[in-house]
């Protein structure tokens, strides 16, 4: 990484205790970035933020938040914001994996999960864009997900939240194309995380939170636009998207 | 709902067991799985042990690799704490980087791969090409903290819980889950290092180059071709290195290059690569039998990290390790003894490494190094043949008052685990009663399957 010595890069983390944040944490830690840590457990804050310290931070600094508390986020963004005066660059990383069934069942459970995954991290980028744009600077990075690709029976509604979020980081990307800001829509595939911890994590489809995280560092910059990763999943998805309703309805997916 | 699996295997995958997982994210959770597992449990670091001390066959392992963290790290003084499940090569990586003049902060002890966890490293109380100059890891350890089944969470130092700190130091994951520790690290005026491989026609130049090198070089050790016989018995390669003042390196990558995607159908070490590989070896150094180098440590250190799970290689019966150290007074005649052994049964191995320990003694009950010599060898299962041949080789260990390494280990005898660490006794009482571990019940630290 080819990073400023004298002014060290400003990074906010939003959800910096999950496992690919974690990673993509360390990596600008080692490069001497400055960094703001958000997320709802204190306790997993201040260690993180003793681990990046250790790791070569130049600073790091703390700040609880739970994202589910849609109101907040105003708040959150701008206490953020401020730390080190601005920012260069936000990643967006939290989220949950619900179990599909029950949210068929329960419809409050299908809200959190659209609340979570959906409006809170809109909300937030929102927050972010004019910020950004005003600086007529910046980076935007967000996780959404290979699952936001295509509806399927197996997990629609959180494939959902995250297909509403691409579009709306599609949106963001062109108003504030003309400002100069990044917006990185980052679509994982299967990451081995404590989200994933249930699923047997085996095969040569699940990667560690660390190769996803060099690919993320790597597309910020690039200035990438959409990044799959590892890199297959853009084959894989064009595959899933393409393939013909009455085929794709006979599969369990 | 409970998930049994079976893809957490020993280094040298001559053992599969079903195992309960869990890969807690912080040491509250971690203590939490141990004192909530309705079976027995047991922690894994990265697997590197070659036997069955990371086994807990019908039990519980605790993956202890999300246990990542850096706690603290002080630049004036060199002291470390950290997470359990931090491995050397994040210390390496993250500590060990050359200041403006070369010189930086540097593991004190550092086993033959850089891919073991803290914990693992504690639990076996690894040793390195330097046990001479620095004697074990263990010696290194400033404190520990761990986690017990009873929910109960200690700080284990020379000062504090004494017995469990002894204990724990090549306590074979036994006494509890070490969830951080405190490690003195080591300065070096030159992270690089320089390094020598002089050949040798004799077992009795082996002595001798010992003797000659352990006083001016820190890190000593040698390669035997196990081929070798008659005149030529015990002919080898010696290397030695020592840090080089003024020059430093950047350290080694976090992961290896290359790696080898699949278990290998058939074993890539039959007898005739085995033969191929020493009778190359040997000449390696071309007609002036030495070399000379100065550079990274990383090709001195580690040179079978530069291939990922190279275990595969050895087919899907796996392989064995050996390692015994044997006291000073019946080296020579052990030493030959067992390499005549291997020599006339055919089992070739590529792997045989010659090593002197020093005198300095390691905190731990149960630590494998003494003073003395050690070898080490690798096997490619074949089966009873290759299982007499280690009954052999651990009959002349233990006759000549030596013993054997766990941390390599999957056949030694109970009678040879009483005789090579007669400390068992003081050990047991220290013992996590919901501990256990297949290498505990094979060598009769445990009774039978379960302890509950
Ligand atoms: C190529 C190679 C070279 C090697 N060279 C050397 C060498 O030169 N010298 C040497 O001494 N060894 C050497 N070894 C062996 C290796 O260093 C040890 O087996 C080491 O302990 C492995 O560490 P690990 O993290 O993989 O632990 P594992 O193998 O997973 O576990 C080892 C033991 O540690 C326990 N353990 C792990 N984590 C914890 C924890 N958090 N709390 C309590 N107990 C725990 C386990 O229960 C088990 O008993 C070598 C191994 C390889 C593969
Ligand atoms: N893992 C995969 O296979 C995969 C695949 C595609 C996309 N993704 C996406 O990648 C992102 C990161 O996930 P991960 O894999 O790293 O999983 P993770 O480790 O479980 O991270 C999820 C994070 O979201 C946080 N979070 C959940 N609800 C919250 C709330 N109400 N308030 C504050 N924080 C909350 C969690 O906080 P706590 O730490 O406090 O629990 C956790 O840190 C997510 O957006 C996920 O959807 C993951």
């Amino acid at each position: 990484m080819t990073m400023q010595v004298s002014k060290p890069m400003r990074v906010a983390i939003f959800g910096a205790t999950s496992g690919i944040a974690t990673a993509v944490a360390r990596r600008y830690a080692e490069s001497g970035a400055r960094l703001v840590l958000v997320a709802r457990d204190q306790a997993s804050l201040t260690a993180a933020a003793a681990d990046l310290e250790v790791r070569g931070a130049a600073e790091v600094e703390v700040q609880e938040a739970d994202f589910a508390r849609t109101a907040d986020i105003p708040a959150t963004v701008a206490a953020a914001w401020t730390r080190f005066d601005g920012l260069d660059l936000a990643v967006v990383a939290y989220g949950t994996l619900p179990d599909q069934q029950e949210m068929e069942a329960e419809s409050a459970k299908a809200e959190q999960a659209l609340v979570l995954n959906f409006l809170s991290p809109a909300l937030l980028c929102g927050e972010l864009a004019h910020r950004f744009e005003a600086r007529k600077s910046g980076t935007l990075a967000v996780i959404s997900s290979v699952a936001g690709d295509r509806g399927r029976k197996s997990n629609y509604v959180y494939g959902a939240a995250k297909g509403g979020l691409q579009r709306y980081l599609e949106g963001l990307r062109h108003r504030l194309f003309a400002a100069g800001v990044q917006v990185l829509d980052i679509r994982p595939g299967f990451v081995s995380t404590k989200m994933t911890a249930h699923l047997s994590q085996k095969g040569p489809l699940w990667a560690s939170p660390d190769q996803v995280a060099a690919d993320i560092v790597g597309a910020i910059q690039k200035r990438k636009e959409v990044l799959y990763t590892p890199w297959f999943w853009r084959w894989v998805m064009m595959g899933v998207r393409n393939a013909p309703g009455p085929l794709f309805h006979r599969t369990s997916l | 709902m409970t998930m049994w699996r079976q893809d957490y295997r020993s280094w040298g995958r001559t053992v599969s067991a079903n195992h309960v997982v869990d890969r807690p994210e912080n040491r509250d959770n971690a203590t939490r799985a141990l004192s909530e597992s309705e079976f027995p449990v047991l922690a894994y670091g990265c697997g590197r042990s070659y036997g069955d001390v990371a086994l807990n066959p019908g039990g519980r392992l605790i993956d202890c690799r999300s246990l990542d963290r850096f706690l603290a790290f002080n630049r004036a003084t060199g002291v470390l704490t950290c997470e359990a499940g931090v491995r050397l090569a994040d210390i390496l990586a993250v500590i060990c980087r050359p200041e403006a003049d070369g010189s930086g902060w540097f593991l004190p002890v550092t086993p033959g791969t850089r891919f073991v966890t803290v914990g693992g490293a504690i639990a076996n109380d690894v040793h390195g090409k330097n046990h001479h100059r620095f004697g074990t890891f263990g010696r290194h350890v400033l404190a520990l903290e761990l986690a017990r089944s009873d929910g109960s969470r200690l700080v284990c130092s020379p000062e504090q819980n004494p017995d469990l700190f002894a204990a724990t130091i090549g306590g074979l994951g036994l006494t509890g889950l070490i969830l951080s520790a405190t490690l003195q690290l080591r300065r070096v005026e030159g992270l690089a290092v320089e390094a020598e491989d002089i050949q040798f026609s004799s077992l009795s130049d082996f002595f001798d180059l010992a003797e000659a090198s352990d006083r001016d070089w820190e890190y000593t050790a040698a390669w035997v071709d196990c081929l070798a016989s008659g005149a030529h018995l015990g002919r080898g390669i010696y290397s030695r290195a020592r840090h080089y003042p003024g020059k430093g390196v950047e350290p080694p990558g976090r992961n290896s290059r290359l790696s080898i995607p699949i278990t290998s159908p058939i074993p890539a070490t039959n007898s005739l690569s085995v033969r191929a590989f020493n009778a190359l070896y040997w000449r390696k150094l071309g007609l002036n039998g030495q070399t000379s180098r100065i550079g990274s440590y990383e090709p001195v250190f580690y040179p079978l990290d530069a291939i990922g799970e190279w275990n595969r290689l050895y087919g899907p019966k796996g392989f064995y390790q050996f390692q015994c150290v044997v006291p000073h007074e019946q080296a020579r005649e052990a030493v030959a003894d067992m390499l005549r052994l291997i020599a006339q049964s055919g089992e070739g191995s590529m792997l045989v490494v010659l090593k002197t320990f020093g005198d300095l003694p390691s905190p731990g009950l149960l630590s494998f190094p003494r003073p003395g010599v050690t070898l080490a060898l690798d096997f490619p299962e074949r089966g009873t043949t290759t299982r007499k041949l280690l009954r052999l080789l651990e009959e002349v260990a233990v006759a000549a008052y030596g013993r054997l390494y766990p941390a390599k280990d999957s056949l030694m005898t109970p009678d040879a685990f009483r005789q090579g660490y007669p400390s068992f006794e003081q050990f047991q009482p220290m013992m996590d009663p919901r501990f256990s571990s297949a290498f505990a019940q094979r060598i009769g630290l445990i009774k039978g399957e379960a302890q509950l």
